[in-house]
């Protein structure tokens, strides 16, 4: 229960259907200036959201369940923020909610909870789940079955997503029927762990600043300077600092990152354009793969870039030919792979070809 | 349900209650000079001096509070600010790294904020701090100390410290000496004037009485800068409106738990040490920490190696169990207990502690219960505990 409406929900739902519940908040957070920041100034461990658990704690008081926060803080930093920093640091671009869920929330605490004697996690995940089959939610704008495509069979065994027959709207009605004080609680957006959203000056922070160049694609002109190559992704166009225009005006995006060298290449947009993915560490929510090669549609990051493709699975990994060209593929985002709206698995994109 | 959590709170005590409530329906501010404020201060006078009288010190050493953090932040604060400020020299803290968070996160707080050095007493692997060690840390310069501060007896571990011996050493060198003895009225004998402290500090809720209402026993000459300035009501050290109803209460319930401890005392180290033995016959790897001689009758700590301490308690409070891992945020993170660090413990096994506490609602069929359970919960929070590990 992480102090927002869906969880508040999902909770409610699974008291409905007659479950022994127990409502869990989880302190992710080890940094300081959290609940007990007044201490001398020490970074408490673990307390970072007393507003959020508080939510938490309120829904959990009205749904007349058990309530308790988890310390999950150091296996969240091992797992999910040091991973995090370590691929922007390799010129990718990570998804932490994904691996929240596969090393954390479906991990972690699911361990944890069965080895208590618990049959399954319940999260208020906008995706549906039954029979072991995993599908997009009702709601397609607040769809979350792509951070939760990495989830293997074992995993989602132990898995319940309450909320995935309703939309967005319904599920802030019900809770406000149901008396919830989140119900018009505002959806968080942000990467948790980092609270003012400036990801560049977290990843700094960790990393350090690097200044480097900005080349140019098509001349292979250094066209500007950056202060470390982390932080930019695949397609992004706005704060980029090139001096001069491109001598035709047209916008440049980034279109490479070689952490190695430390350069970030712009281009025009077109150049964007990939036709084929490449992902490693294939993950089958049935345990295999429906096929050594077929047909479906592949979605290339967390909204959006959505195409059909012709898949071929290898040792390893699997090969998209994708059916319209997508701009702004970026290595280190997930590539998860939809038979009309069933989720068959997902890969790490590794690479793209044009 | 089986309630075992009395270090961190009590049942009130029936004739408390009544009391409480019987004054409530009095008007009257005790600091008013009419009719119903002179009755309310009168019975506010009677009950200072029913506790003074019950903890043998003086009534003019009674200053009422709001519960133990403010007695505490008052005796640390105001000491040492009036200490200090009669001469800058004097600095220094000498106290132990088991306090409560109200003592501690006070004296952290005026290292960092108002120029005082914090030393830590050594303890030993039950948490004592030795005389001979407080007497080190006075001898070399006794005038650069502000004030002394050892608890009577921990809240977690249940350990009794030689406060005696310890006052009695601060006097030598004329340094004040303050005890958090929150866990140790009506627990153990408490002799204010006998026990040679110069502060003592005292909460309502911990012994049968109401919340939010307790005294700092302040020796007439101690120095000490209010905290909280206003009317000021209590010697001009607290100020505040008096709250009439929980120190009536409070009165009652000091004057009970006094003239039950020598029997109640008896009566829990037994029930205790059956708990004790019921947990370990049933899990032999568990520890008892603490001093198994100088300790707190209602006070059983135990560490269960392999076991993540919230996951045990999760499972207990399922079965009608309420007991304690010892230490949690405001968010209600449990977090390895500084206590246990301090006497040795690593970050897991600190991790790895309840806490069972009894007081004067215990009974044989709590600890029965507790045997009864935690040989499965044992089992189970162990995988927990095996499941909390480093990725596998
Ligand atoms: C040793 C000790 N000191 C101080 C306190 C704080 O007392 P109160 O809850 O009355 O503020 C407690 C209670 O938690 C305690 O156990």
């Amino acid at each position: 229960m992480s102090g927002g409406v869906d969880s508040a929900v999902a909770a409610a739902r699974a008291v409905d259907a007659g479950l022994d519940v127990v409502g869990v908040h989880l302190a992710l957070s080890t940094g300081p200036g959290g609940a007990g920041g007044a201490a001398g100034g020490r970074g408490r461990h673990g307390c970072c959201t007393p507003e959020d658990a508080r939510d938490a704690r309120r829904a959990a008081d009205a749904l007349g369940i058990p309530f308790y926060v988890w310390d999950l803080a150091e296996r969240f930093a091992a797992e999910v923020v040091d991973d995090f920093v370590a691929e922007y640091a390799a010129g990718r671009t990570p998804n932490p909610c994904l691996r929240c869920n596969e090393r954390i929330k479906f991990a972690a605490v699911l361990d944890r909870a069965l080895a208590l004697g618990f049959d399954a996690v319940v999260t208020g995940h906008h995706a549906r789940l039954a029979g072991g089959v995993l599908r997009r939610s009702a709601d397609p704008a607040k769809d979350q079955s792509y951070v939760l495509a990495v989830l293997r069979p074992e995993q989602l065994a132990h898995a319940m997503f309450p909320l995935g027959d309703s939309t967005k709207a319904e599920v802030r009605a019900e809770a406000a029927r149901r008396g919830l004080a989140v119900a018009t609680k505002p959806d968080s957006h942000d990467i948790c762990f980092i609270a003012d959203g400036d990801t560049r000056a977290f990843l700094a922070g960790r990393l350090g600043e690097r200044p480097g160049d900005i080349v140019d694609a098509e001349t292979g002109e250094v066209v500007g300077g950056h202060d470390g190559s982390f932080g930019f992704t695949v397609g992004q166009r706005r704060g980029l600092r090139i001096g001069r225009p491109a001598a035709d005006g047209r916008p440049r995006y980034v279109l490479d990152i070689a952490p190695v060298g430390n350069t970030i290449t712009v281009g025009p947009g077109e150049l964007l354009a990939v036709t084929e993915v490449v992902g490693v560490r294939p993950v089958w929510t049935a345990g295999a793969p429906p096929a050594e090669r077929f047909d479906c549609v592949v979605q290339l990051r967390a909204h959006g870039l959505v195409s059909p493709a012709a898949v071929e699975v290898g040792v390893g990994g699997v090969v998209a030919r994708l059916r319209e060209p997508q701009r702004g593929v970026a290595a280190g985002q997930a590539i998860v792979l939809y038979a009309g709206d069933v989720v068959l698995g997902s890969a790490t994109i590794e690479g793209t070809g044009r | 349900m089986t309630y075992l959590d009395h270090a961190a709170t009590t049942p009130i005590l029936p004739e408390v209650a009544a009391a409480v409530t019987a004054e409530q329906r009095h008007l009257g501010n005790p600091s008013s000079p009419h009719a119903a404020g002179r009755q309310a201060r009168r019975r506010v006078e009677e009950s200072r001096e029913r506790l003074a009288a019950a903890l043998r010190a003086d009534p003019f050493e009674v200053i009422f509070t709001a519960g133990g953090t403010e007695a505490d932040n008052l005796a640390v604060k105001g000491i040492y600010w009036a200490r200090r400020s009669a001469d800058p020299h004097r600095n220094r803290i000498l106290a132990s790294p088991v306090e409560h968070h109200a003592v501690l996160d006070t004296v952290r707080w005026l290292a960092d904020h108002q120029g005082a050095r914090a030393d830590w007493l050594p303890v030993d692997a039950v948490g004592r701090v030795a005389p001979d060690a407080l007497r080190a840390a006075l001898v070399a310069d006794p005038g650069s100390v502000a004030l002394v501060t050892v608890m009577w007896a921990n809240n977690e571990i249940g350990t009794v410290q030689p406060v005696t011996e310890l006052a009695a050493i601060a006097r030598e060198y004329g340094v004040p000496f303050h005890t958090d003895a929150v866990q140790a009225v009506g627990a153990l004998p408490v002799d204010f004037a006998a026990s040679g402290t110069d502060a003592l500090s005292l909460s309502g809720h911990k012994l049968g009485g109401p919340l939010g209402c307790g005294a700092l026993l302040l020796r007439r000459e101690v120095a000490c800068t209010p905290v909280l300035h206003g009317g000021g009501q209590e010697r001009d050290i607290r100020s505040g409106t008096l709250n009439a109803p929980a120190l009536v209460g409070l009165a009652v319930a000091v004057e009970r738990a006094v003239a039950a401890q020598p029997a109640s005392a008896v009566r829990l180290s037994a029930l205790r040490d059956r708990l004790v033995a019921g947990v370990r016959t049933r899990v032999p790897e568990a520890v008892l920490n603490g001093d198994p001689v100088h300790r707190l009758p209602g006070n059983a700590h135990l560490t269960f190696p392999g076991c993540a301490g919230d996951a045990l308690l999760l499972l207990l409070d399922a079965a009608g169990i309420e007991c304690s891992t010892g230490a949690a945020c405001a968010t209600g993170v449990v977090r390895p207990s500084h206590v246990l660090l301090a006497v040795g413990a690593d970050d897991r096994t600190a991790r790895s502690a309840l806490r069972f506490s009894l007081g004067w609602s215990s009974t044989e069929a709590d600890v029965a219960a507790v045997c009864e359970i935690i040989g499965p919960a044992v089992q189970r929070a162990r995988k927990a505990g095996a499941a909390d590990g480093p990725p596998g």
